[in-house]
């Protein structure tokens, strides 16, 4: 499904400032695998998304999705085909427009001068009543005045409304409060399995790192310096996940924001 | 004063104010929507003014319409690659198109900086041959504008729902957004800036032909007071759907007009009327601002003074 074939970015080459944030990076995912990745400050989490959506291209390497070769495609190219949630959950939706008029532009279908038919809205109604918030009667409430657990349910709901080849999510529930991230979480858990989509996941939670998906691997210094299958990450507890970072990387696992419960 | 100079002004106000309401509409797209703000607006105001009038003049008054909003299309375009392709700052790339389409003006206007159109069969002369004699007789520029004002508003707040306008709208609110539902924003700032100025010019061109008259100098300042008419529009209608809001631009450009001839009434010179659109434009921008600082200076007063520093 995707295929990364030792990708590298240095950033401001030839200065004092410069940092290699991917280090010869190569990891091939099969169709339907949920990965969580873990890793220390400034390993390339964020990074290695970036370049997977084409925010910048990669100094060397190839990307592959779906057997299409995509590493000079441009960015809202790649998108057609690439979900993607952030941190904040203030960037994934326009806070001046509504609900509605959010998810018809994620939707991504209808020519330019489509407008809202009565059928689209019946199906967000569907879609906006499965995450439980009451969104569904407030679809034409501008999306400024929700709250960032609901804005992040939306923006989920807006990057699998068409269900796309692979979702990328860079900690998306870490600016939320412990009960709405939970919730969000179980949300995309359930939208990733029933949609069945190829997922990578970012997250700062070890626990939640180790429940979720059926392979983790952990960064540092732009390189994956761990990869557990399914089979060994049964059992495995925090404690255990920590001792074999500092196997692979060589160091004591360094993340001022993560979460060892 | 007696009633019929009252209503004869009233009546330029509305004219006057409903022609400039296309350049609001227009500011409406780009400042609003778009959040670029186009300072190529006062040279596309005249570049449609002086494409119209050539047109005009050469016997087409009909086409002259199409014209002066192709023209202004083609100046939108050029602003928008500009800023969007070959990275010029956004404010500078609308200040070279505005200095660039001086030159390009009165190049149209065949070398001279002012067209008189007296003689000419204008849209304006042609809707009043056509009223003779119904109850509409000599009301033909208001009509005429009327209708241009309300098909415009009708058009742009049909086509700000239509998906390329909601991906508009997306754009100015939040570009991310807008890149990660595959579409470019670049494309739609192309778009946008290309129909914004397309009103810009219209609005030019109906301008001109109703003092049947053009001089390079028939847009300067335009922007300013198409921005001061938009702020005055929000504030009566600034909450609510597309439509409203739209209407409101068009009242605000109306407002703006009889604010300023009753003005002209009360001896204010006419060469004060930029000034005022300026003054207009800084009350409405940073009277919110200094609402919001206001508690920060007053608690810095106090404190000053020797006091708990607790406003």
């Amino acid at each position: 499904m995707l295929k990364i074939n030792g990708i590298s970015k240095t950033f401001n080459p030839g200065t004092v400032n410069e940092k290699v944030a991917l280090n010869n990076l190569s990891l091939h995912l099969k169709a339907g695998d949920f990965v969580t990745i873990i890793g220390s400050n400034g390993a390339g989490k964020s990074t290695l998304f970036n370049a997977i959506c084409g925010d910048f291209i990669t100094d060397q390497g190839s990307i592959l999705l779906d057997g299409q070769d995509i590493t000079f495609t441009p960015n809202h190219v790649r998108a057609k085909r690439i979900g993607r949630l952030f941190q904040d959950p203030m960037r994934g939706s326009a806070p001046g427009m509504s609900i509605e008029e959010n998810l018809v532009l994620a939707a991504g279908h209808g020519g330019w001068f489509s407008r809202i038919s009565s059928a689209d809205k019946k199906r967000f109604r569907e879609k906006l009543s499965l995450l439980g918030m009451g969104l569904e009667d407030r679809m034409k409430q501008p999306v400024g005045l929700l709250s960032g657990g609901q804005r992040q349910a939306l923006t989920l709901l807006m990057a699998t409304i068409e269900p796309p080849k692979l979702l990328l999510l860079d900690e998306h529930t870490a600016a939320l409060d412990p009960g709405t991230a939970r919730k969000v979480l179980q949300i995309t858990d359930d939208v990733i399995k029933s949609n069945n989509i190829t997922t990578l996941m970012v997250t700062h939670n070890m626990q939640n790192a180790l429940e979720m998906g059926n392979r983790t691997i952990m960064m540092d210094s732009g390189r994956i310096v761990l990869d557990l299958n399914e089979d060994e990450k049964k059992g495995l507890t925090v404690k255990d996940l920590i001792e074999k970072f500092k196997e692979g990387a060589g160091k004591e696992m360094d993340n001022d924001r993560i979460l060892l419960s | 004063m007696s009633l019929p100079i009252i209503l004869n002004l009233g009546q330029t106000a509305l004219e006057l104010g409903l022609i400039c309401s296309l350049t609001v509409l227009a500011l409406f797209l780009s400042y609003s929507m778009l959040n670029v703000c186009d300072l190529s607006t006062d040279g596309c105001f005249t570049l449609g003014a002086s494409v119209g009038a050539v047109v005009a003049i050469a016997g087409h008054p009909l086409l002259s319409i199409p014209a002066a909003m192709a023209a202004g299309v083609v100046s939108g375009f050029v602003t928008a690659f500009l800023q969007t392709r070959m990275g010029v700052d956004s404010l500078l790339a609308g200040i070279i198109v505005n200095t660039g389409l001086y030159s390009v003006n009165i190049a149209i206007m065949g070398g001279s900086s002012l067209l008189n159109m007296n003689k000419t069969d204008t849209i304006f002369t042609m809707a009043e041959d056509m009223l003779t004699g119904t109850v509409f007789a000599g009301q033909n520029v208001l009509l005429v504008v009327l209708v241009v004002v309300a098909v415009a508003v009708a058009i742009i707040t049909l086509f700000l729902k239509t998906r390329l306008g909601l991906a508009i709208r997306a754009t100015g609110n939040n570009p991310d957004m807008v890149r990660s539902s595959s579409i470019n924003p670049v494309f739609t700032t192309i778009v946008g800036l290309c129909v914004a100025n397309a009103f810009t010019g219209l609005a030019g061109c109906l301008l001109a032909q109703s003092q049947k008259s053009v001089n390079i100098d028939i847009g300067t300042g335009m922007v300013t007071m198409a921005l001061a008419s938009l702020l005055i529009g929000g504030t009566f209608m600034g909450n609510g759907g597309i439509l409203k809001r739209a209407i409101g631009v068009v009242l605000g450009s109306i407002i703006f007009r009889i604010v300023y001839t009753v003005a002209l009434r009360l001896n204010m010179p006419a060469f004060m009327l930029k000034l005022v659109s300026s003054a207009i434009v800084i009350i409405a921008i940073s009277g919110p601002y200094l609402k919001k600082q206001w508690p920060v200076y007053k608690r810095r007063y106090f404190a000053k003074k020797g006091g708990s520093g607790n406003a």
